[in-house]
C-alpha cells in the first residue's frame, strides 16, 4: 500500500507525525534493546527531476517515508534492495528526507538541486523613459530551471542593449544568488531599445520605448488675420533634437487690452498651431509643460 | 350623499385657498414653491416681481406657452429660442438640469420700466448652481411684461473642419501573459505645486499637476490632514475640481476641500497621486478668450471669459477650472465652475468663476483649463 499528498498542508502535518513517530520508536528501540539491524543510505548528489535511488541494509520488510518540498510519500519495500525514488517526486528543489522503518525507524537527509537553466525571467524597467536619463533603465533577470526552481548558480548572464543599430551596453555579470542585473542610462535618439538577457542559448527579449524629453528652445511665429492672430510653433524638439511626440500639449497665452487669452493646442505633425482672437498690441507666449519658450510682441498695426 | 358632496366642496375650496395664499408673495422674498397649479389662477403681473415670478412659476413647471406669454411684444425671441434658453439644447447643463427657486430683488422702477435681479438656483447633475440675472420689464396694457433680450448668435459659416488630431487607444494584449514581457507603465505626472489654506467653510489643499510623460494619464489627487500626534484627521480627494485626463505636458489645478476642518489643527498634509493609462483624444480644442478679472453684477470679484470651440464637434458641458497666482507665482487659490449651455462647434459661450473676496486683492495672474464631457464619449 502507498499514499502520497503534495499538499503544503499536508506535507507540514505529515512531518510533525513522522518527527513524533521516530521519537517513539527510538524510544521503543532503546527500551526492548533491539539493535538496528536495517540501514539506508541517501545519494549524495540530486538534480531535480531526474530519478534517484536510496540503498538499505538488512532483511525482511519495512516502511519507507519520503518527505520533501511539496512531496510526502509513504511505501511498503523490502530491505537490502534499493528504494527507487520517481522523476515526478524528486521537481521541488530542496532539502528532502528519506525515513526508513522496520523495528525502528532510521533517516538520512539530501538536497536535490535544481537543473539547467530552462526559462529566463527578464524583468526590465521602466517601459518608456525619456531620452539621456542616468541610471534610467534598469533590468534584473533570474534563472529558473524546468520545473520552476531558481537556479542558484546560473553562472553568467550577458545583458545586450541596442538602440537602432547603434549599441548602448553590453555587459556580462556574474548571478549572485541567481540573481544578475543592470542599470544604466538611456540612449540619446528616440525608438525602440531592445534589451536582451541571456545564458548560453537561453535568452530573453524586451522593448523599451524611449521617447524624447522636455521640449527645448521652443520658438514662436505668429501672424495677424482677420479675426485676430494665428500663432505657430516651430518644429518642436527636445535638447537633442529628437522630435517631441504628436498630441504634446503646447499653451499659447495672448494678452492684449481686453484681457488674456489661451489655447491648449496638441502639437501636429511636429508643430502647434493656434488661433487667437486679439486685437491691437498682444503679447504672445509659449510653453510646453513646465518649458517655456519665446515671447512674441505683436503691435496693433502689423 | 350630502356629506361626501360637502367634503368635496371643502377639499376644493382649501387647494385654491391654499394656492392663492401662496402666490400672495410679495417682492423680495424667495420664491419657492409659488404659483398655481390651476388654470386661471395665475396672480395678475401688475408689479415687475409678481410678473418676473410668474414667468419663473410657469418655467419651473414647463409651461412654456404660458411662459412665453409673459413676454413683452417687443422681445425679440421666437417660442422655440426661449425654450432652449430655459430647457438647455444639445446636451448641455441646462437639458439635465430643473429651476428649483428663486429670489428676486428689485434695481430700479418707473411707472412704465422696471429692471428686476433674480438669483435663480438650479439644481443639476453636478450640483445645484447658481445664476443672477437681470430682468428688463416694460407696463403693457395695465400688465408688466418681461422684456427679452435679443440672442447673440454667431453666424458661423457652413464648413468642414478637418479633425486629425491624434487618439490614444489603450490595447491590454493576450495570450500567453510571459512575466515581465507585458508591463506598461502608468504615465508619469508630477505634483507641481501645493498650498494649503483656511477658508470660511474649512481647510482647502490646492496646486497643480503636470503630465510629464508622452501618454494621456487619467489622474486624481488625494489628501491627508495629519494632527501633531501623527493621526488622520481627515483624507479627501480632488473629485471634480480637477482635469482627469492630462495630455502629454498638460497642467491642470486641482483642489480639495475638508468642510469644517481647521488648518490650525494640522500638522502635516499627506499628498498622493494616482495616474493610469487612458484612451484618450486631443480633439476638441477649446480655446479660452479675453480673461479678465472684474466685479460681477453682485459686487463679487469674478473671472470671466469665453470659450471658444475651435473643433468641429459638439462640447455639451464645458467645465471651467482656474488657477489664481499672487505675485510669487504660488496658487493661492482654485476655483471651478460649470457652463451651463453647450459649445456647438466654431461658437463661444461666456463663463465665470468666483474669486474670494478675500483674496481678490492678491490676485496677480491666473491659468485657466477646460474640462470637457461629451455624450456618447468616455
Amino acid at each position: 500500500m502507498s499514499w502520497s499528498t503534495n499538499t503544503a498542508w499536508a506535507n507540514r502535518r505529515m512531518r510533525l507525525l513522522f518527527h513524533a513517530c521516530l521519537g517513539i520508536a527510538a524510544v521503543v528501540g532503546v527500551a526492548s534493546g533491539v539493535c538496528a539491524a536495517q540501514d539506508l543510505r541517501a545519494p549524495s548528489a540530486v538534480t531535480a527531476g531526474e530519478p534517484a535511488t536510496i540503498s538499505t541494509t538488512g532483511g525482511g520488510k519495512a516502511t519507507f517515508y519520503l518527505v520533501g518540498p511539496g512531496v510526502s510519500n509513504k511505501s511498503d519495500v523490502s530491505l537490502g534492495n534499493g528504494i527507487p525514488l520517481r522523476a515526478q517526486d524528486l521537481r521541488a528543489a530542496g532539502q528532502y528526507f528519506a525515513i526508513l522503518c522496520s523495528d525502528i525507524c532510521h533517516s538520512a537527509s539530501f538536497y536535490v538541486s535544481p537543473a539547467r537553466p530552462a526559462d529566463l525571467a527578464f524583468l526590465v524597467h521602466p517601459s518608456r523613459v525619456p531620452v539621456a536619463q542616468s541610471d534610467a533603465v534598469s533590468g534584473v533577470a533570474l534563472a529558473f530551471d524546468p520545473f520552476g526552481n531558481l537556479v542558484l548558480d546560473s553562472g553568467t548572464v550577458d545583458f545586450q542593449l541596442t538602440a537602432g543599430k547603434a549599441s548602448l551596453l553590453s555587459q556580462s555579470v556574474p548571478a549572485h544568488d541567481g540573481i544578475a542585473w543592470f542599470r544604466t542610462t538611456s540612449g540619446k535618439t528616440a525608438g525602440p531599445l531592445q534589451v536582451v538577457a541571456s545564458i548560453g542559448e537561453l535568452s530573453a527579449r524586451r522593448n523599451v520605448q524611449e521617447v524624447a524629453s522636455e521640449p527645448c528652445n521652443l520658438r514662436i511665429t505668429g501672424q495677424r488675420t482677420k479675426d485676430g492672430l494665428v500663432v505657430e510653433t516651430e518644429p518642436v524638439h527636445d535638447c537633442g533634437g529628437n522630435p517631441v511626440p504628436d498630441g504634446t500639449i503646447v499653451s499659447f497665452t495672448a494678452t492684449d487690452a481686453s484681457g488674456k487669452s489661451t489655447v491648449d493646442a496638441p502639437i501636429k505633425r511636429g508643430v502647434a498651431r493656434a488661433e487667437i482672437a486679439a486685437s491691437g498690441p498682444v503679447v504672445v507666449s509659449v510653453a510646453s509643460g513646465v518649458a517655456m519658450g519665446n515671447e512674441l510682441r505683436i503691435g496693433g498695426g502689423q | 350623499m350630502k356629506t361626501i358632496l360637502t367634503i368635496v366642496v371643502a377639499t376644493v375650496v382649501l387647494i385654491a385657498v391654499g394656492l392663492l395664499g401662496a402666490d400672495q408673495t410679495k417682492a423680495g422674498t424667495i420664491g419657492f414653491a409659488i404659483g398655481s397649479a390651476l388654470p386661471g389662477l395665475t396672480p395678475k403681473a401688475d408689479t415687475p416681481e409678481q410678473a418676473v415670478a410668474n414667468l419663473l412659476n410657469d418655467v419651473r413647471k414647463r409651461r412654456w406657452n404660458e411662459a412665453y406669454s409673459a413676454l413683452s411684444k417687443t422681445s425679440s425671441v421666437d417660442a422655440q429660442t426661449f425654450r432652449e434658453e430655459w430647457q438647455g439644447s444639445n446636451g448641455s447643463l441646462r437639458t439635465f438640469s430643473n429651476l428649483e427657486g428663486d429670489e428676486l430683488r428689485p434695481v430700479h422702477a418707473t411707472n412704465d420700466d422696471a429692471q428686476t435681479r433674480a438669483r435663480l438656483r438650479w439644481t443639476t447633475p453636478v450640483g445645484p448652481i447658481e445664476d443672477v440675472r437681470d430682468f428688463h420689464l416694460i407696463r403693457e396694457g395695465g400688465t408688466w411684461k418681461v422684456v427679452w433680450p435679443k440672442q447673440q448668435v454667431e453666424n458661423v459659416p457652413a464648413q468642414v473642419i478637418p479633425v486629425t488630431y491624434l487618439r490614444w487607444d489603450v490595447v491590454t494584449g493576450g495570450g500567453k501573459d510571459e512575466w515581465g514581457a507585458r508591463n506598461i507603465d502608468p504615465p508619469h505626472v508630477r505634483i507641481v505645486s501645493m498650498n494649503a489654506v483656511n477658508s470660511a467653510e474649512g481647510s482647502v489643499v490646492m496646486g497643480e499637476v503636470v503630465n510629464e510623460d508622452t501618454v494621456p494619464a487619467f489622474v486624481n489627487v488625494n489628501a491627508m490632514l495629519v494632527d501633531g500626534a501623527g493621526n488622520a484627521i481627515d483624507d479627501e480627494n480632488s473629485f471634480d475640481k480637477i482635469d482627469h485626463v492630462l495630455l502629454p505636458k498638460q497642467i491642470t489645478p486641482y483642489r480639495i476641500d475638508f468642510p469644517g476642518i481647521d488648518l490650525g489643527k494640522v500638522k502635516n498634509v499627506r499628498m498622493d497621486i494616482k495616474a493610469s493609462l487612458v484612451p484618450a483624444s486631443a480633439d476638441p480644442v477649446i480655446g479660452v478668450m479675453n480673461q479678465k478679472i472684474d466685479a460681477d453684477v453682485q459686487g463679487r470679484s469674478v473671472l470671466r471669459g469665453e470659450l471658444l470651440n475651435q473643433s468641429g464637434e459638439t462640447v455639451n458641458i464645458p467645465h471651467v477650472i482656474a488657477s489664481f497666482y499672487d505675485n510669487s507665482g504660488k496658487v493661492i487659490w482654485v476655483s471651478d465652475g460649470y457652463v451651463d449651455q453647450a459649445l456647438p462647434p466654431a461658437r463661444s459661450e461666456p463663463f465665470s468663476v468666483d474669486i474670494p473676496r478675500t483674496l481678490a486683492g492678491k490676485v496677480q495672474s491666473f491659468h485657466v483649463v477646460v474640462n470637457q464631457y461629451s455624450l456618447g464619449k468616455s
